[in-house]
Protein backbone atom coordinates (compact mmCIF):
# COMPACT_ATOMS: atom_id res chain seq x y z
CA UNK A 1 0.00 0.00 0.00
CA UNK A 2 1.19 3.52 -0.84
CA UNK A 3 1.86 5.24 2.49
CA UNK A 4 3.13 8.53 1.09
CA UNK A 5 1.62 11.69 2.57
CA UNK A 6 -0.49 12.40 -0.53
CA UNK A 7 -1.76 8.81 -0.86
CA UNK A 8 -2.78 8.49 2.80
CA UNK A 9 -4.49 11.90 2.82
CA UNK A 10 -6.39 10.85 -0.32
CA UNK A 11 -7.73 7.82 1.60
CA UNK A 12 -8.97 10.11 4.41
CA UNK A 13 -12.70 9.58 3.76
CA UNK A 14 -12.62 5.79 3.65
CA UNK A 15 -10.35 5.61 6.71
CA UNK A 16 -12.77 7.89 8.59
CA UNK A 17 -15.81 5.90 7.56
CA UNK A 18 -14.24 2.71 8.92
CA UNK A 19 -12.80 4.24 12.08
CA UNK A 20 -15.81 6.22 13.26
CA UNK A 21 -18.36 3.59 12.27
CA UNK A 22 -20.80 6.13 10.89
CA UNK A 23 -21.70 7.48 7.48
CA UNK A 24 -21.85 11.26 7.75
CA UNK A 25 -23.13 11.69 4.18
CA UNK A 26 -26.60 10.49 5.17
CA UNK A 27 -27.06 13.69 7.20
CA UNK A 28 -26.40 15.97 4.21
CA UNK A 29 -29.59 17.87 3.36
CA UNK A 30 -28.44 20.57 0.94
CA UNK A 31 -25.42 21.97 -0.84
CA UNK A 32 -24.05 23.24 2.46
CA UNK A 33 -26.68 22.16 4.95
CA UNK A 34 -26.65 19.04 7.05
CA UNK A 35 -29.09 17.87 9.69
CA UNK A 36 -27.14 18.75 12.82
CA UNK A 37 -29.86 17.91 15.33
CA UNK A 38 -30.66 14.72 13.43
CA UNK A 39 -27.01 13.69 13.60
CA UNK A 40 -26.88 14.41 17.33
CA UNK A 41 -30.10 12.48 17.94
CA UNK A 42 -29.32 9.44 15.78
CA UNK A 43 -25.60 9.07 16.21
CA UNK A 44 -25.19 10.49 19.70
CA UNK A 45 -26.76 9.35 22.94
CA UNK A 46 -29.65 10.83 24.91
CA UNK A 47 -28.93 12.61 28.18
CA UNK A 48 -30.37 9.67 30.16
CA UNK A 49 -28.20 7.18 28.27
CA UNK A 50 -25.10 9.28 28.86
CA UNK A 51 -25.88 9.52 32.59
CA UNK A 52 -26.12 5.72 32.73
CA UNK A 53 -22.91 5.19 30.70
CA UNK A 54 -20.95 7.67 32.82
CA UNK A 55 -22.36 6.25 36.04
CA UNK A 56 -20.82 2.88 35.16
CA UNK A 57 -17.29 4.30 34.98
CA UNK A 58 -17.40 6.89 37.75
CA UNK A 59 -17.54 9.90 35.44
CA UNK A 60 -19.47 13.07 36.29
CA UNK A 61 -21.45 14.13 39.34
CA UNK A 62 -18.54 16.34 40.31
CA UNK A 63 -18.91 18.78 43.21
CA UNK A 64 -19.60 22.49 42.78
CA UNK A 65 -17.98 24.95 45.17
CA UNK A 66 -18.83 28.53 46.01
CA UNK A 67 -15.61 30.55 45.85
CA UNK A 68 -16.33 32.85 48.79
CA UNK A 69 -12.90 34.40 49.10
CA UNK A 70 -12.52 35.09 45.38
CA UNK A 71 -16.04 36.55 45.32
CA UNK A 72 -15.10 38.82 48.23
CA UNK A 73 -11.95 39.86 46.39
CA UNK A 74 -14.00 40.79 43.30
CA UNK A 75 -16.51 42.76 45.38
CA UNK A 76 -13.67 44.82 46.82
CA UNK A 77 -12.74 46.01 43.35
CA UNK A 78 -16.32 46.24 41.98
CA UNK A 79 -18.66 49.25 41.89
CA UNK A 80 -21.33 49.41 44.63
CA UNK A 81 -23.94 46.64 44.30
CA UNK A 82 -21.80 44.71 41.83
CA UNK A 83 -19.80 41.51 42.21
CA UNK A 84 -21.68 38.31 41.39
CA UNK A 85 -21.26 35.12 43.41
CA UNK A 86 -18.64 32.90 41.72
CA UNK A 87 -18.92 29.11 41.72
CA UNK A 88 -16.65 26.50 40.24
CA UNK A 89 -17.43 22.96 39.12
CA UNK A 90 -14.57 20.72 40.19
CA UNK A 91 -14.17 18.63 37.05
CA UNK A 92 -10.72 17.60 38.25
CA UNK A 93 -12.67 15.10 40.37
CA UNK A 94 -13.33 12.99 37.25
CA UNK A 95 -11.32 9.73 36.91
CA UNK A 96 -8.58 11.20 34.66
CA UNK A 97 -8.62 14.64 36.27
CA UNK A 98 -10.60 16.71 33.78
CA UNK A 99 -14.01 17.12 32.12
CA UNK A 100 -12.57 15.24 29.14
CA UNK A 101 -13.52 11.99 30.92
CA UNK A 102 -17.11 12.86 29.96
CA UNK A 103 -16.25 12.91 26.25
CA UNK A 104 -14.05 9.84 26.46
CA UNK A 105 -16.56 7.75 28.42
CA UNK A 106 -19.12 7.86 25.61
CA UNK A 107 -16.53 7.37 22.82
CA UNK A 108 -15.06 4.34 24.59
CA UNK A 109 -18.51 2.90 25.38
CA UNK A 110 -19.49 3.30 21.72
CA UNK A 111 -16.23 1.79 20.42
CA UNK A 112 -16.68 -1.24 22.69
CA UNK A 113 -20.31 -1.65 21.63
CA UNK A 114 -19.30 -1.65 17.96
CA UNK A 115 -16.61 -4.27 18.62
CA UNK A 116 -13.46 -2.20 18.09
CA UNK A 117 -10.35 -3.58 19.83
CA UNK A 118 -9.00 -0.17 20.74
CA UNK A 119 -9.07 3.58 20.22
CA UNK A 120 -6.75 6.20 18.82
CA UNK A 121 -6.86 9.84 19.76
CA UNK A 122 -4.91 12.67 18.17
CA UNK A 123 -4.58 15.06 21.09
CA UNK A 124 -1.88 16.80 23.08
CA UNK A 125 -4.41 17.64 25.79
CA UNK A 126 -6.21 16.09 28.75
CA UNK A 127 -8.38 14.10 26.36
CA UNK A 128 -5.58 11.58 25.77
CA UNK A 129 -5.45 10.61 29.44
CA UNK A 130 -9.25 10.54 29.51
CA UNK A 131 -9.46 8.07 26.61
CA UNK A 132 -6.61 6.02 28.10
CA UNK A 133 -8.35 5.91 31.49
CA UNK A 134 -11.73 4.91 30.07
CA UNK A 135 -10.12 2.36 27.70
CA UNK A 136 -8.32 0.84 30.71
CA UNK A 137 -11.66 0.35 32.46
CA UNK A 138 -13.16 -1.33 29.38
CA UNK A 139 -10.09 -3.44 28.58
CA UNK A 140 -9.48 -1.79 25.20
CA UNK A 141 -6.20 -0.76 23.58
CA UNK A 142 -5.35 2.91 23.33
CA UNK A 143 -2.91 4.97 21.26
CA UNK A 144 -2.50 8.71 21.79
CA UNK A 145 -0.74 10.79 19.13
CA UNK A 146 0.80 13.98 20.47
CA UNK A 147 2.63 17.02 19.12
CA UNK A 148 5.33 17.37 21.80
CA UNK A 149 8.73 18.54 20.57
CA UNK A 150 10.22 21.35 18.52
CA UNK A 151 13.00 20.59 16.04
CA UNK A 152 15.60 21.02 18.83
CA UNK A 153 13.96 18.07 20.59
CA UNK A 154 12.70 20.30 23.42
CA UNK A 155 9.37 19.08 24.73
CA UNK A 156 6.52 21.30 25.95
CA UNK A 157 6.40 20.40 29.68
CA UNK A 158 2.60 20.31 29.87
CA UNK A 159 2.39 17.89 26.94
CA UNK A 160 5.20 15.74 28.36
CA UNK A 161 3.13 15.45 31.54
CA UNK A 162 0.01 14.56 29.61
CA UNK A 163 1.98 11.88 27.78
CA UNK A 164 3.19 10.48 31.08
CA UNK A 165 -0.41 10.36 32.31
CA UNK A 166 -1.48 8.45 29.18
CA UNK A 167 1.26 5.88 29.80
CA UNK A 168 0.23 5.65 33.44
CA UNK A 169 -3.18 4.47 32.20
CA UNK A 170 -1.58 1.91 29.89
CA UNK A 171 -1.77 3.79 26.60
CA UNK A 172 0.84 3.80 23.84
CA UNK A 173 2.02 7.35 23.20
CA UNK A 174 3.31 8.41 19.78
CA UNK A 175 5.30 11.63 20.17
CA UNK A 176 5.85 13.95 17.21
CA UNK A 177 7.53 17.23 16.39
CA UNK A 178 5.46 20.26 15.40
CA UNK A 179 3.25 20.14 12.35
CA UNK A 180 -0.24 19.51 11.01
CA UNK A 181 0.99 16.24 9.45
CA UNK A 182 0.18 14.72 12.84
CA UNK A 183 -3.10 13.99 11.10
CA UNK A 184 -1.25 11.91 8.50
CA UNK A 185 0.40 9.80 11.23
CA UNK A 186 -3.01 9.48 12.89
CA UNK A 187 -4.62 8.19 9.67
CA UNK A 188 -1.79 5.67 9.14
CA UNK A 189 -2.28 4.36 12.68
CA UNK A 190 -6.04 4.04 12.19
CA UNK A 191 -5.41 2.08 9.01
CA UNK A 192 -2.73 -0.13 10.57
CA UNK A 193 -4.67 -1.03 13.73
CA UNK A 194 -8.34 -0.85 12.70
CA UNK A 195 -8.96 1.01 15.96
CA UNK A 196 -11.82 3.44 16.61
CA UNK A 197 -11.18 7.14 15.98
CA UNK A 198 -11.82 8.66 19.42
CA UNK A 199 -12.20 12.10 17.87
CA UNK A 200 -13.09 14.99 20.16
CA UNK A 201 -15.68 16.05 17.63
CA UNK A 202 -18.03 13.10 17.07
CA UNK A 203 -21.66 13.24 18.28
CA UNK A 204 -20.66 10.65 20.94
CA UNK A 205 -17.94 12.85 22.39
CA UNK A 206 -20.13 15.95 22.42
CA UNK A 207 -23.17 14.23 23.93
CA UNK A 208 -20.84 13.16 26.78
CA UNK A 209 -20.43 16.81 27.83
CA UNK A 210 -24.14 17.55 27.99
CA UNK A 211 -24.26 16.09 31.50
CA UNK A 212 -21.86 18.84 32.61
CA UNK A 213 -24.41 21.48 31.67
CA UNK A 214 -27.37 19.65 33.15
CA UNK A 215 -25.47 18.99 36.40
CA UNK A 216 -24.60 22.71 36.72
CA UNK A 217 -28.30 23.58 36.28
CA UNK A 218 -29.41 21.03 38.87
CA UNK A 219 -26.75 21.93 41.45
CA UNK A 220 -27.37 25.70 41.24
CA UNK A 221 -31.14 25.28 41.44
CA UNK A 222 -30.85 22.99 44.43
CA UNK A 223 -28.46 25.27 46.31
CA UNK A 224 -29.78 28.71 45.39
CA UNK A 225 -33.28 28.15 43.98
CA UNK A 226 -32.47 29.87 40.69
CA UNK A 227 -30.79 29.28 37.34
CA UNK A 228 -27.17 30.39 36.86
CA UNK A 229 -27.09 33.87 35.31
CA UNK A 230 -23.93 33.09 33.37
CA UNK A 231 -21.76 30.05 32.73
CA UNK A 232 -18.20 30.69 31.60
CA UNK A 233 -16.53 28.00 29.54
CA UNK A 234 -12.89 27.70 28.45
CA UNK A 235 -13.08 27.55 24.66
CA UNK A 236 -10.71 25.77 22.30
CA UNK A 237 -12.15 23.31 19.77
CA UNK A 238 -15.74 24.15 20.68
CA UNK A 239 -16.81 20.90 22.35
CA UNK A 240 -16.80 22.26 25.88
CA UNK A 241 -19.02 25.19 24.87
CA UNK A 242 -21.32 23.10 22.68
CA UNK A 243 -21.85 20.21 25.09
CA UNK A 244 -22.26 22.38 28.17
CA UNK A 245 -24.67 24.75 26.44
CA UNK A 246 -26.74 21.86 25.08
CA UNK A 247 -26.91 20.37 28.58
CA UNK A 248 -28.01 23.70 30.05
CA UNK A 249 -30.72 24.01 27.38
CA UNK A 250 -31.89 20.43 27.95
CA UNK A 251 -32.23 21.30 31.64
CA UNK A 252 -34.34 24.32 30.69
CA UNK A 253 -31.85 27.13 31.43
CA UNK A 254 -33.15 29.41 28.69
CA UNK A 255 -31.86 32.68 30.13
CA UNK A 256 -28.39 31.60 31.23
CA UNK A 257 -25.69 33.48 29.32
CA UNK A 258 -23.16 31.17 27.70
CA UNK A 259 -19.76 32.86 27.68
CA UNK A 260 -16.64 31.39 26.07
CA UNK A 261 -13.16 32.38 27.22
CA UNK A 262 -9.76 31.74 25.62
CA UNK A 263 -6.20 32.72 26.43
CA UNK A 264 -4.95 35.29 23.96
CA UNK A 265 -2.13 33.81 21.88
CA UNK A 266 -2.60 36.12 18.92
CA UNK A 267 0.50 36.50 16.76
CA UNK A 268 1.79 33.00 17.42
CA UNK A 269 1.43 30.48 14.56
CA UNK A 270 0.17 27.13 15.81
CA UNK A 271 2.12 25.11 13.20
CA UNK A 272 5.35 27.06 13.58
CA UNK A 273 8.37 25.19 14.87
CA UNK A 274 9.80 28.43 16.28
CA UNK A 275 6.58 29.58 18.01
CA UNK A 276 5.72 26.17 19.47
CA UNK A 277 7.65 26.54 22.72
CA UNK A 278 6.98 30.27 23.06
CA UNK A 279 3.46 29.69 24.37
CA UNK A 280 2.64 28.68 27.93
CA UNK A 281 -0.83 27.30 27.19
CA UNK A 282 -1.30 24.26 25.00
CA UNK A 283 -5.10 24.45 24.97
CA UNK A 284 -7.94 26.83 25.82
CA UNK A 285 -6.27 29.46 23.65
CA UNK A 286 -7.20 31.57 20.65
CA UNK A 287 -4.96 29.47 18.36
CA UNK A 288 -7.69 26.81 18.48
CA UNK A 289 -10.59 28.94 19.73
CA UNK A 290 -10.80 31.34 16.81
CA UNK A 291 -10.26 28.96 13.87
CA UNK A 292 -12.67 26.36 15.29
CA UNK A 293 -15.26 29.07 15.95
CA UNK A 294 -15.09 30.43 12.42
CA UNK A 295 -14.75 27.04 10.70
CA UNK A 296 -15.65 24.03 12.89
CA UNK A 297 -15.37 21.53 10.02
CA UNK A 298 -11.57 21.71 10.07
CA UNK A 299 -11.82 18.84 12.58
CA UNK A 300 -10.69 15.21 12.19
CA UNK A 301 -14.21 14.04 11.25
CA UNK A 302 -16.30 15.07 8.21
CA UNK A 303 -18.88 17.01 10.25
CA UNK A 304 -17.90 18.55 13.56
CA UNK A 305 -20.52 18.04 16.28
CA UNK A 306 -18.92 20.91 18.23
CA UNK A 307 -20.39 24.12 16.81
CA UNK A 308 -19.72 26.87 19.31
CA UNK A 309 -21.08 29.72 17.19
CA UNK A 310 -24.57 28.22 17.65
CA UNK A 311 -24.36 28.56 21.41
CA UNK A 312 -22.11 31.44 22.43
CA UNK A 313 -23.71 34.64 23.74
CA UNK A 314 -20.30 36.23 24.30
CA UNK A 315 -16.66 35.34 23.65
CA UNK A 316 -13.81 36.95 25.58
CA UNK A 317 -10.05 36.62 25.83
CA UNK A 318 -7.71 36.91 28.81
CA UNK A 319 -3.91 36.96 28.97
CA UNK A 320 -1.54 34.18 30.00
CA UNK A 321 -0.36 36.24 32.99
CA UNK A 322 -3.92 36.72 34.26
CA UNK A 323 -4.66 32.99 34.12
CA UNK A 324 -1.47 32.11 36.02
CA UNK A 325 -2.34 34.77 38.60
CA UNK A 326 -5.87 33.44 39.24
CA UNK A 327 -4.51 29.87 39.32
CA UNK A 328 -2.31 30.97 42.19
CA UNK A 329 -5.27 32.78 43.81
CA UNK A 330 -7.46 29.66 43.55
CA UNK A 331 -4.86 27.61 45.43
CA UNK A 332 -3.99 30.27 48.01
CA UNK A 333 -7.48 31.55 48.82
CA UNK A 334 -9.74 28.62 48.06
CA UNK A 335 -7.48 25.67 48.78
CA UNK A 336 -7.86 24.26 45.27
CA UNK A 337 -4.62 23.56 43.42
CA UNK A 338 -5.90 23.14 39.87
CA UNK A 339 -5.21 24.03 36.28
CA UNK A 340 -3.83 26.27 34.81
CA UNK A 341 -5.42 25.93 31.33
CA UNK A 342 -8.83 25.06 32.80
CA UNK A 343 -8.67 28.27 34.83
CA UNK A 344 -8.95 30.42 31.71
CA UNK A 345 -12.68 30.70 32.38
CA UNK A 346 -11.98 31.53 36.05
CA UNK A 347 -9.81 34.49 35.04
CA UNK A 348 -12.64 35.71 32.81
CA UNK A 349 -15.15 35.12 35.64
CA UNK A 350 -13.26 37.44 37.97
CA UNK A 351 -13.61 40.25 35.44
CA UNK A 352 -17.20 39.45 34.41
CA UNK A 353 -18.48 39.01 37.98
CA UNK A 354 -17.37 42.59 38.60
CA UNK A 355 -19.86 43.78 35.93
CA UNK A 356 -22.72 41.68 37.31
CA UNK A 357 -25.06 42.38 40.26
CA UNK A 358 -24.25 40.97 43.68
CA UNK A 359 -27.40 38.83 43.62
CA UNK A 360 -26.37 37.10 40.40
CA UNK A 361 -24.55 33.80 40.01
CA UNK A 362 -21.70 33.08 37.62
CA UNK A 363 -20.46 29.51 37.20
CA UNK A 364 -16.99 28.48 36.05
CA UNK A 365 -17.80 25.03 34.71
CA UNK A 366 -14.44 23.25 34.99
CA UNK A 367 -11.20 22.68 36.78
CA UNK A 368 -8.44 20.28 35.69
CA UNK A 369 -5.76 18.37 37.58
CA UNK A 370 -2.34 19.94 37.88
CA UNK A 371 1.16 18.60 38.45
CA UNK A 372 4.76 18.68 37.24
CA UNK A 373 4.93 20.19 33.76
CA UNK A 374 1.40 21.62 33.86
CA UNK A 375 1.68 23.77 36.96
CA UNK A 376 2.23 27.57 36.68
CA UNK A 377 5.70 27.22 38.23
CA UNK A 378 6.56 24.61 35.60
CA UNK A 379 5.18 26.63 32.69
CA UNK A 380 6.73 29.91 33.80
CA UNK A 381 10.13 28.33 34.58
CA UNK A 382 10.08 26.83 31.11
CA UNK A 383 8.97 30.09 29.50
CA UNK A 384 11.83 31.93 31.18
CA UNK A 385 14.29 29.33 29.82
CA UNK A 386 12.87 29.98 26.34
CA UNK A 387 13.69 33.68 26.71
CA UNK A 388 10.19 34.91 27.55
CA UNK A 389 10.14 37.88 29.92
CA UNK A 390 8.27 37.13 33.18
CA UNK A 391 7.35 40.04 35.46
CA UNK A 392 4.70 41.64 37.63
CA UNK A 393 2.84 44.63 36.22
CA UNK A 394 -0.14 45.64 34.14
CA UNK A 395 -1.53 42.52 32.43
CA UNK A 396 -2.34 44.59 29.33
CA UNK A 397 1.41 44.56 28.70
CA UNK A 398 1.33 40.79 27.99
CA UNK A 399 2.69 39.98 24.54
CA UNK A 400 2.19 36.34 23.46
CA UNK A 401 5.58 34.76 22.86
CA UNK A 402 7.49 37.71 24.37
CA UNK A 403 6.24 38.79 27.79
CA UNK A 404 4.06 37.24 30.49
CA UNK A 405 2.95 39.92 32.93
CA UNK A 406 1.40 38.78 36.22
CA UNK A 407 -1.02 41.38 37.60
CA UNK A 408 -0.02 43.30 40.71
CA UNK A 409 -3.62 43.29 42.00
CA UNK A 410 -6.85 41.46 41.16
CA UNK A 411 -8.57 44.69 40.07
CA UNK A 412 -6.39 44.66 36.93
CA UNK A 413 -7.93 41.44 35.62
CA UNK A 414 -10.10 42.23 32.64
CA UNK A 415 -11.53 40.61 29.54
CA UNK A 416 -11.33 41.67 25.90
CA UNK A 417 -14.49 40.97 23.93
CA UNK A 418 -14.10 39.12 20.64
CA UNK A 419 -16.65 40.33 18.10
CA UNK A 420 -18.97 37.37 17.43
CA UNK A 421 -20.43 39.10 14.37
CA UNK A 422 -17.03 39.15 12.73
CA UNK A 423 -16.68 35.44 13.57
CA UNK A 424 -20.08 34.84 11.93
CA UNK A 425 -19.01 36.73 8.79
CA UNK A 426 -15.80 34.75 8.65
CA UNK A 427 -17.78 31.50 9.02
CA UNK A 428 -20.22 32.52 6.26
CA UNK A 429 -17.38 33.36 3.87
CA UNK A 430 -15.89 29.91 4.36
CA UNK A 431 -19.20 28.01 4.30
CA UNK A 432 -20.47 29.70 1.11
CA UNK A 433 -17.18 29.67 -0.79
CA UNK A 434 -17.93 29.20 -4.50
CA UNK A 435 -21.68 29.88 -4.09
CA UNK A 436 -23.91 32.89 -4.67
CA UNK A 437 -27.19 33.35 -2.76
CA UNK A 438 -29.07 32.14 -5.88
CA UNK A 439 -27.10 28.87 -5.92
CA UNK A 440 -28.30 27.98 -2.43
CA UNK A 441 -31.54 26.24 -1.49
CA UNK A 442 -33.92 27.25 1.29
CA UNK A 443 -32.55 24.43 3.45
CA UNK A 444 -29.03 25.87 3.11
CA UNK A 445 -30.14 29.36 4.13
CA UNK A 446 -32.04 27.98 7.11
CA UNK A 447 -28.97 25.97 8.11
CA UNK A 448 -26.74 29.04 7.88
CA UNK A 449 -29.25 30.99 9.98
CA UNK A 450 -29.02 28.28 12.67
CA UNK A 451 -25.23 28.27 12.46
CA UNK A 452 -24.91 32.04 12.86
CA UNK A 453 -28.02 32.77 14.97
CA UNK A 454 -28.87 35.42 12.40
CA UNK A 455 -32.19 35.66 10.57
CA UNK A 456 -32.37 34.19 7.07
CA UNK A 457 -32.69 37.73 5.71
CA UNK A 458 -29.57 38.80 7.54
CA UNK A 459 -27.69 35.74 6.22
CA UNK A 460 -28.71 36.63 2.62
CA UNK A 461 -27.67 40.24 3.11
CA UNK A 462 -24.31 39.21 4.57
CA UNK A 463 -23.55 36.73 1.78
CA UNK A 464 -24.38 39.38 -0.88
CA UNK A 465 -22.33 41.98 0.96
CA UNK A 466 -19.44 39.54 1.36
CA UNK A 467 -19.43 38.77 -2.38
CA UNK A 468 -19.17 42.47 -3.22
CA UNK A 469 -16.06 42.90 -1.10
CA UNK B 1 28.86 1.84 24.13
CA UNK B 2 26.93 -0.74 26.08
CA UNK B 3 24.59 -3.14 24.31
CA UNK B 4 20.95 -2.94 25.37
CA UNK B 5 19.52 -6.41 25.99
CA UNK B 6 16.48 -7.79 24.17
CA UNK B 7 13.26 -7.27 26.11
CA UNK B 8 14.37 -3.87 27.49
CA UNK B 9 11.85 -1.00 27.58
CA UNK B 10 13.31 1.46 25.08
CA UNK B 11 12.69 4.65 23.10
CA UNK B 12 13.05 4.63 19.30
CA UNK B 13 13.19 7.56 16.91
CA UNK B 14 12.34 7.89 13.24
CA UNK B 15 11.88 10.51 10.54
CA UNK B 16 8.33 10.43 9.19
CA UNK B 17 8.61 13.17 6.57
CA UNK B 18 11.77 14.79 5.21
CA UNK B 19 11.60 18.59 4.81
CA UNK B 20 10.76 18.31 1.10
CA UNK B 21 7.87 15.91 1.86
CA UNK B 22 6.13 18.21 4.32
CA UNK B 23 2.55 19.41 3.83
CA UNK B 24 2.14 22.49 1.62
CA UNK B 25 0.39 24.54 4.33
CA UNK B 26 3.17 24.40 6.97
CA UNK B 27 4.92 27.70 7.79
CA UNK B 28 8.42 28.36 6.45
CA UNK B 29 10.34 27.54 9.66
CA UNK B 30 8.57 24.18 10.03
CA UNK B 31 9.14 23.37 6.36
CA UNK B 32 12.91 23.51 6.91
CA UNK B 33 12.89 20.61 9.37
CA UNK B 34 11.70 16.98 9.19
CA UNK B 35 8.66 15.56 10.98
CA UNK B 36 10.13 13.29 13.66
CA UNK B 37 8.53 10.59 15.79
CA UNK B 38 9.41 8.86 19.07
CA UNK B 39 7.74 5.65 20.24
CA UNK B 40 8.40 3.39 23.25
CA UNK B 41 8.31 -0.39 23.31
CA UNK B 42 10.07 -3.63 24.25
CA UNK B 43 13.25 -4.25 22.25
CA UNK B 44 13.02 -7.33 20.01
CA UNK B 45 16.79 -8.04 19.68
CA UNK B 46 19.80 -6.79 21.64
CA UNK B 47 21.31 -3.68 20.01
CA UNK B 48 23.43 -0.58 20.49
CA UNK B 49 22.05 2.96 20.72
CA UNK B 50 21.85 4.33 17.17
CA UNK B 51 21.10 0.91 15.63
CA UNK B 52 17.98 0.38 13.58
CA UNK B 53 15.74 -1.83 15.72
CA UNK B 54 12.20 -3.16 16.09
CA UNK B 55 10.15 -2.74 19.24
CA UNK B 56 6.80 -4.11 20.38
CA UNK B 57 4.61 -1.30 21.78
CA UNK B 58 1.98 -1.37 24.56
CA UNK B 59 -0.73 -2.12 21.99
CA UNK B 60 1.34 -4.90 20.37
CA UNK B 61 2.40 -2.95 17.26
CA UNK B 62 5.83 -3.65 15.79
CA UNK B 63 7.63 -0.36 15.19
CA UNK B 64 11.02 0.14 13.53
CA UNK B 65 13.29 3.04 14.38
CA UNK B 66 16.68 4.13 15.58
CA UNK B 67 17.39 3.02 19.15
CA UNK B 68 17.73 6.07 21.44
CA UNK B 69 17.94 4.74 25.01
CA UNK B 70 16.72 2.15 27.50
CA UNK B 71 14.36 3.01 30.35
CA UNK B 72 13.46 6.50 29.09
CA UNK B 73 12.82 8.77 32.09
CA UNK B 74 10.25 11.46 32.80
CA UNK B 75 12.26 14.60 33.50
CA UNK B 76 9.62 17.33 33.43
CA UNK B 77 9.48 19.14 36.72
CA UNK B 78 8.23 22.26 38.52
CA UNK B 79 11.11 24.70 38.90
CA UNK B 80 10.58 27.84 40.93
CA UNK B 81 9.18 31.25 40.04
CA UNK B 82 9.75 34.07 42.57
CA UNK B 83 7.12 36.29 40.91
CA UNK B 84 4.44 33.68 41.70
CA UNK B 85 5.59 33.06 45.23
CA UNK B 86 4.40 36.44 46.62
CA UNK B 87 0.89 36.44 45.13
CA UNK B 88 -0.73 34.30 47.85
CA UNK B 89 0.48 36.50 50.69
CA UNK B 90 -0.63 39.68 48.95
CA UNK B 91 -4.12 38.33 48.33
CA UNK B 92 -4.50 37.03 51.89
CA UNK B 93 -3.51 40.45 53.21
CA UNK B 94 -6.09 42.12 50.97
CA UNK B 95 -8.82 39.79 52.23
CA UNK B 96 -7.85 40.33 55.87
CA UNK B 97 -8.05 44.08 55.31
CA UNK B 98 -11.45 43.68 53.70
CA UNK B 99 -12.74 41.59 56.63
CA UNK B 100 -11.58 44.34 58.99
CA UNK B 101 -13.37 46.99 56.91
CA UNK B 102 -16.54 44.87 56.96
CA UNK B 103 -16.57 44.71 60.78
CA UNK B 104 -16.05 48.45 61.02
CA UNK B 105 -18.96 49.27 58.78
CA UNK B 106 -21.22 46.90 60.70
CA UNK B 107 -20.59 48.63 64.05
CA UNK B 108 -21.16 52.00 62.36
CA UNK B 109 -24.62 50.94 61.20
Amino acid sequence: MDNSYQAVMARNNEIMLRSVGMDYSKFNTGKIAFDYEGMMAQAGYSLDEVIRIQGETGVGNTPIYELRNLTELVRRTAPRGKGARILIKDEAANPSGSFKARRASVSVYHAKKLGYKGLISATSGNYGAAVASQAAKKGLGCIVVQEVFDSRGIGQPEILEKGRACEAYGAEVVQLTVGPELFYVFLRLLEETGYFNASLYTPFAISGIETLGSEVAGQIREKYGQDPDAVIITHAGGGNVTGTARGLLKAGCKNTKVIGASVDLSGLHMASDGDFNRKSFTTGHTGFGVPFLTWPDRADVPKNAARALRYLDRYVTVTQGEVFYVTEALAQLEGLERGPAGNTSLAAALAIAREMDREQIVVVQETEYTGAGKHPTAQLSFARQQGIEIRRGDPRENVPGKAIVLPTNPGQISVVDYDLNSARRSYLRKATEGYTVEDLDQVDLEFLADETRWSKEKVIEEIRHGLQR
Amino acid sequence: MKEIPAGSWVLVHSIILEPEQRAPQVPADTKKVPLEMWVKGYLEKAALPGDSVTVKTFTGRMVTGKLVEANPAYNHSFGFVPELQRIGGELRAMLAESAGAGKGSKSDG
